[in-house]
This record gives C-alpha cells, structure tokens and sequence, in this order.
C-alpha cells in the first residue's frame, strides 16, 4: 500500500460566530476575517507537517486548490508544492489537482507541472480535477461548460507534455497556433496522473478508459459509497476488458489515531465536526451550481435531497465513524477499517487527511507519528 | 384559454402557447421557463394574435448544442419569423427574453414593428450591481422576485411535482448556460442598440431586486425612439404582480403608434 500524506490547510483562527452570520466558509465569507500574521504562521505549520510526513516514511505527500475559502488556503497549491521540493529528497508531491476548467490558458498548467517536475527530478503526481461547484461562483466560469472544458484542457495538456511542438490545438473553448513547451517534463511520457473525484459515473468512465487507466481517487464518502465507486471502477475497467491494478483505486479520508477510541474520539471531535459542518457546509445552489454536474446527476440528487428535508443536518463524529467518512479510534481500529476497504475493494493508494479542521500543530504532529508507526508498517507489503 | 402547439424547427421540437386575433405579439419568457398564463396574457390576448413559445432547452423543449448563447438563440428566433413568416411583429420579452428580444432587434427588424423590454437582462449599467439569483437559495429567490411578499407567500406555499420540478431544472440548466458568465450580459450588445429602429418601451418595477430600475436607462440612451416607464410598488415580475397596469401600458404604447 501506498500512503499520501495530505492536508487542505485550512484556516483554523476563523472567528466561528463570524462565520455563522455568512451562508457559507466559501466565496461570501467577508476576507477581512482572514488575519495575514495568523494566516502566515499556518502556512509554516502545514508546511512543515508536510515536511515530516518524508521523515516519518510517507510515500508521498499532497496539496490541492480551491478557491475563496477559509476551508483550504492554497488557491494556488503549485506553489506550496515547489517549497515542499526544496524541503524534501525522496517523497512524491501529488498535487490534487489543479481545476483545468478554471483557467482560460491550460498551457499555464502544463508548464507549471513540467517545472514542477524538474525542479523534483520527476517526483511529481499531477492531479486533473473540475473543481467543486462553489469554484464556479468564485471564477465566475460557466459551470454548464465545465465537463467540456475539462475533457479539452486534459487533452491538450497531455499533448503539450509528449507531442513535439511546435504544434497547433484546435478544440471549442481553446485554440493555439503554437503548442511547444519549454521546459518538457521530467518523466516519460509524463508525470502520472490522478483522478480525484466524488465518484460521478461520468468521471469513473472517463479515468478508467484504456487510453488513460488514471488513477481514481475517490474522497470525503461514507465507507459504503467509497467501495461502491471503486469497485465501478473496476468494473468499468474489466468492461473495457482489462484488470485494473490495484494502484489506479485511492482513497481519501480523514484520520485520527490516539490510544484507545474513546481518546482518538473525544480529540478528533472538534477537529472533524468543524471540518463537515464549518469549512464543508454548503448550501445547494453553491455546491451544485446547474450544469456542475450532469442533468440525470443532478436530479438524482436532488430527489434524494428531497427525501432528506431541505436543512443540512449536523454531522456528528460519532455519524462520521459510524458512517465510515473518517478513520477515528485506536491504531487497531483504524487498521482493521482500512483493511476491510482493501479486502473489498483492492484498493492500494491511502489518501490519509492526518491535520483537518481546527486540529492544532501538536495533535497533527502525534497523530500522524502514531499513524506512521502503529498503522502504516502492518499495511504494507 | 391559449391552446399548446408543438413547432419544430430544424431538429428542434419547441412548444408555445397561442391565443387571440389581430396583429401579432410574441412574448419572449424569462429565465424561470414557460410562463402560467394569467390575466397579463389574456389582456394582451383581446387585442392581440399572442405567441409565448418556450426557448429551447427550457421545460419540455430539447436543448440543442448549437445554442450556446443568447445571440445563439436569437438567430434561432429569427429563423423561427421567417419559418412563420410573421409579419409586424410585436416583440415583447421579459428579463432573459428581453434580452433576446434586444438581440433579434439589433440583428434584424425588418418582421418587427415594436419591441416592449420587461426588466430586461443583457445591459449592464456599470457601478451599479445586481443580484445574485444563482447564489441564492429558494425562498430568498422567490422573495427578491416581488415588492409585494404576499406573491411570494403564495409561490412558495405551492410544492413542485417530480415533472414540474424536472422542467424547472432544465430551465435552470438552460438559464445558467445562457447567462452564467458573463452574468445576464453580452458586452457586445450596447455597441449596436443604436440599430433598432422601431418603437421601444422599457418597463421596469421600482423595487426590482434582480436588475435596479436604474438600468432603464442604459438602454433608452442608446434606441432612438424609446422610452421607459416605471411601475410603482413592484418587482422583477411586472407581467405578475402588476398584471392589469403591465398589461394597459403595453396595451397603450401599442395603440399610440
């Protein structure tokens, strides 16, 4: 198995009565909130979390975009990215993902993860994503256009790593006379590529299409729904009449591990309710702006909304464990869940989330040694 | 009562309510879909030949990939007169139909006689903002749609059925690839409303909360015979929540030309 150290950076001084006056953690949360001395001082913490993830035996170590959020703050993760290849020797650094859709110029991407991936040598892992819907509220792009731009960037990015340029692109929203990129990126053909996604069947097919095979990682889902997609996954794959392996099936969660369950529970209460409820929390029309996702998709969806009342109910740690969505308790707790999603699914790349929510430096740092030595060496092999 | 009539139009299938005799009056809808028809469209109706088609991709008419825009959907209109082969037109279009109506008229008025623009989107009055009617949830839309809260009292008391709330996606779908970005404007269109050249009212609710009256004049400014008409104690919805008045001051400014 193959494990990600991974956190969103969020920024955890947010004045929570504050907060709950806005709609939402995304777009409208007034930034005046946001206090650069507090704001600096998180950077160096996730950092350096990051930093010794190498240290502590990690395989690789990740970072991703959004946008207008106090939920992450890395708006541009490529740069947290380059400072962590300064900081680091042997690690992977996975940057899941850049949101093609969103930028008028996918060139810049591709040319941002070719310097990532000298700069490391080719430890780089690119990450393709759409976004979630609130990005489209926050860029103003036409969400109705976002599967489309996505396919067209994609290509085009691929092609700018392996065609020699110069070369002309043609497609429906971007058009080039001259595709020829300087530097090319390290590794042949290029830097892998994941797929990120909450488990749309869309993107499913998309990824484990023949001519991709992209890893597909699947986030932020009850246990139940974490296995359904990976297993369509691979269904999909064994339709398209090859066996996936078990390194194209990745899982993200949030984890903490302490002693016993009581104690990883009462630590990581606070920390995973104000990452649901807090950062997360999304009223429809921001998470799922039309055409987001698919007209079917959508209505799916909504019906099953429906059946839910219209309020977003509070998620509890304990719905959280028990649902699955997070790894809390003991490192035997921990592990066995981990290796029951392995049993069923075969899956081989572990997303781990170690710092979420207002989780403070000292209980990230304890919770991701203890993960390193008590989980992940069983795990392995 | 209109009755329902199915057109098709290249691949397209599109419905669209018809009633009344005379001259004839197309009703270009906003971006909620197929208006119910009420004492607005009767009004109209005594007087006047009233089409009220459904833009494709709204309700229960396909959305074709070639209508990416409203300029889109305005060459779309134009084929739709000449398959028609209407004659005199009166144009009237609410919000997004406003919008589309501004672009058929910029394009090409030689099948219209008048155009009537009902808070119409497209123009963006710089410095002045508008609301955000795809951030806000339900309730809140419903309520910035009218002055008068007992219009949205009884909106929202009403529970969609599956189909209704079904077609209310597809327009929504539909809205938000027409106008999500940039939002309810076509830069492009307030360089060329120099070029309708037929009669034009512009009517507007002074409590519209969606696109501020004082837009008004961003499109009077620049049609030579035009003229904008406030209407007192209402929202974005005239046609609704000030049917009878909507209805006499269309009716008016038709019959004085």
């Amino acid at each position: 198995m193959q494990f990600v150290c991974f956190t969103l950076m969020p920024y955890r001084p947010l004045d929570m009565a504050e907060r709950h006056k806005h709609r939402s953690a995304w777009v409208v949360l007034p930034n005046e909130l946001y206090d650069p001395e507090k704001g600096a001082a998180e950077y160096d913490s996730y950092i350096n979390h990051l930093v010794a993830a190498e240290g502590l035996g990690f395989d690789v170590v990740a970072v991703n975009e959004h946008h207008q959020t106090a939920y992450g703050l890395m708006p541009a993760p490529n740069i947290i990215a380059s400072a962590l290849i300064q900081r680091t020797k042997r690690v992977k650094i996975a940057v899941l993902g850049r949101a093609l859709p969103l930028v008028n110029n996918p060139i810049t991407i591709a040319e941002e993860f070719a310097m990532l991936d000298n700069l490391s040598r080719g430890r780089l892992i690119a990450g393709f994503v759409r976004g979630i819907g609130t990005e489209y509220h926050a860029t103003g792009l036409n969400p109705v256009f976002s599967h489309e731009r996505f396919h067209e960037a994609h290509d085009l990015i691929v092609q700018a790593w392996t065609r020699p340029g110069p070369f002309e692109f043609e497609s429906e929203n971007y058009n080039y006379r001259y595709v020829n990129l300087w530097p090319r990126p390290y590794q042949r053909p290029h830097p892998p590529v994941w797929i990120p996604s909450q488990g749309s069947a869309e993107t499913i097919d998309w990824a484990a299409d023949p001519s991709r095979r992209y890893p597909f990682l699947v986030t932020f889902s009850a246990h139940d729904l974490v296995a359904r997609y990976l297993n369509a996954y691979r269904d999909r794959a064994r339709e398209f009449g090859y066996e996936p392996s078990g390194d194209q099936l990745g899982w993200a969660v949030p984890i903490y591990v302490a002693d016993t369950d009581e104690r990883a529970r009462e630590e990581a209460k606070a920390p995973i309710e104000s990452l649901f409820n807090e950062y997360l929390n999304n009223p429809w029309e921001m998470l799922l702006p039309p055409g987001y996702t698919s007209l079917g998709s959508t209505k799916r969806m909504m019906k099953a909304r429906a059946a839910l009342g219209t309020r977003p109910k509070h998620q509890s740690v304990d719905a959280l464990i028990e649902s699955g969505t997070a790894l809390i308790g003991s490192p035997q707790t921990v592990r066995e869940k981990i290796e029951k999603m392995r049993d069923l699914t075969g899956f081989h790349n572990l997303v781990a989330m170690l710092q979420f929510g207002v989780m403070t430096d000292a209980l990230a740092q304890r919770n991701m040694e203890m993960f390193a030595s008590e989980v992940m060496p069983r795990l392995r092999g | 009562m209109p009755t329902m009539e199915q057109h098709r139009f290249r691949d397209l299938e599109a419905r669209s309510l018809h009633a009344g005799e005379g001259d004839p009056l197309l009703f270009l809808h906003g971006s909620a879909g197929l208006p119910v028809w009420g004492p607005f469209f009767d009004t109209l109706a005594a007087k006047f030949d009233v089409h009220v088609p459904e833009h494709p991709g709204f309700g229960a008419s396909a959305a074709p990939d070639w209508i990416r825009d409203v300029p889109d959907m305005a060459m779309h209109y134009l084929d739709v007169l000449d398959a028609l082969d209407l004659k005199g037109i009166h144009l009237v279009g609410h919000s997004l139909g406003g919008w589309i109506a501004a672009e058929i008229a910029i394009r090409n008025t030689n099948r219209i006689a008048s155009l009537t623009l009902m808070a119409p989107a497209g123009v963006r009055l710089h410095g002045v903002p508008f609301g955000d009617n795809f951030i806000w949830g339900r309730e809140e839309s419903v309520r910035n749609l009218f002055h008068d809260q007992s219009f949205a009292e009884q909106m929202l008391a009403r529970t969609l059925s599956d189909e209704e709330a079904d077609l209310a996606l597809n327009s929504r779908f539909m809205a938000a690839r027409l106008g999500w970005e940039p939002r309810w404007v076509n830069p492009a269109l307030k360089r060329w409303l120099h070029r309708i050249d037929v009669p034009t009212l512009v009517l507007w609710g002074d409590d519209d909360k969606l696109f501020p009256p004082a837009y008004a004049s961003a499109w009077t400014d620049d049609i030579a015979e035009s003229r904008a008409e406030i209407i007192q104690a209402c929202g974005h919805l005239p046609h609704v929540e000030k049917s009878a008045e909507t209805a006499s001051r269309i009716v008016a400014f038709l019959g004085r030309k």
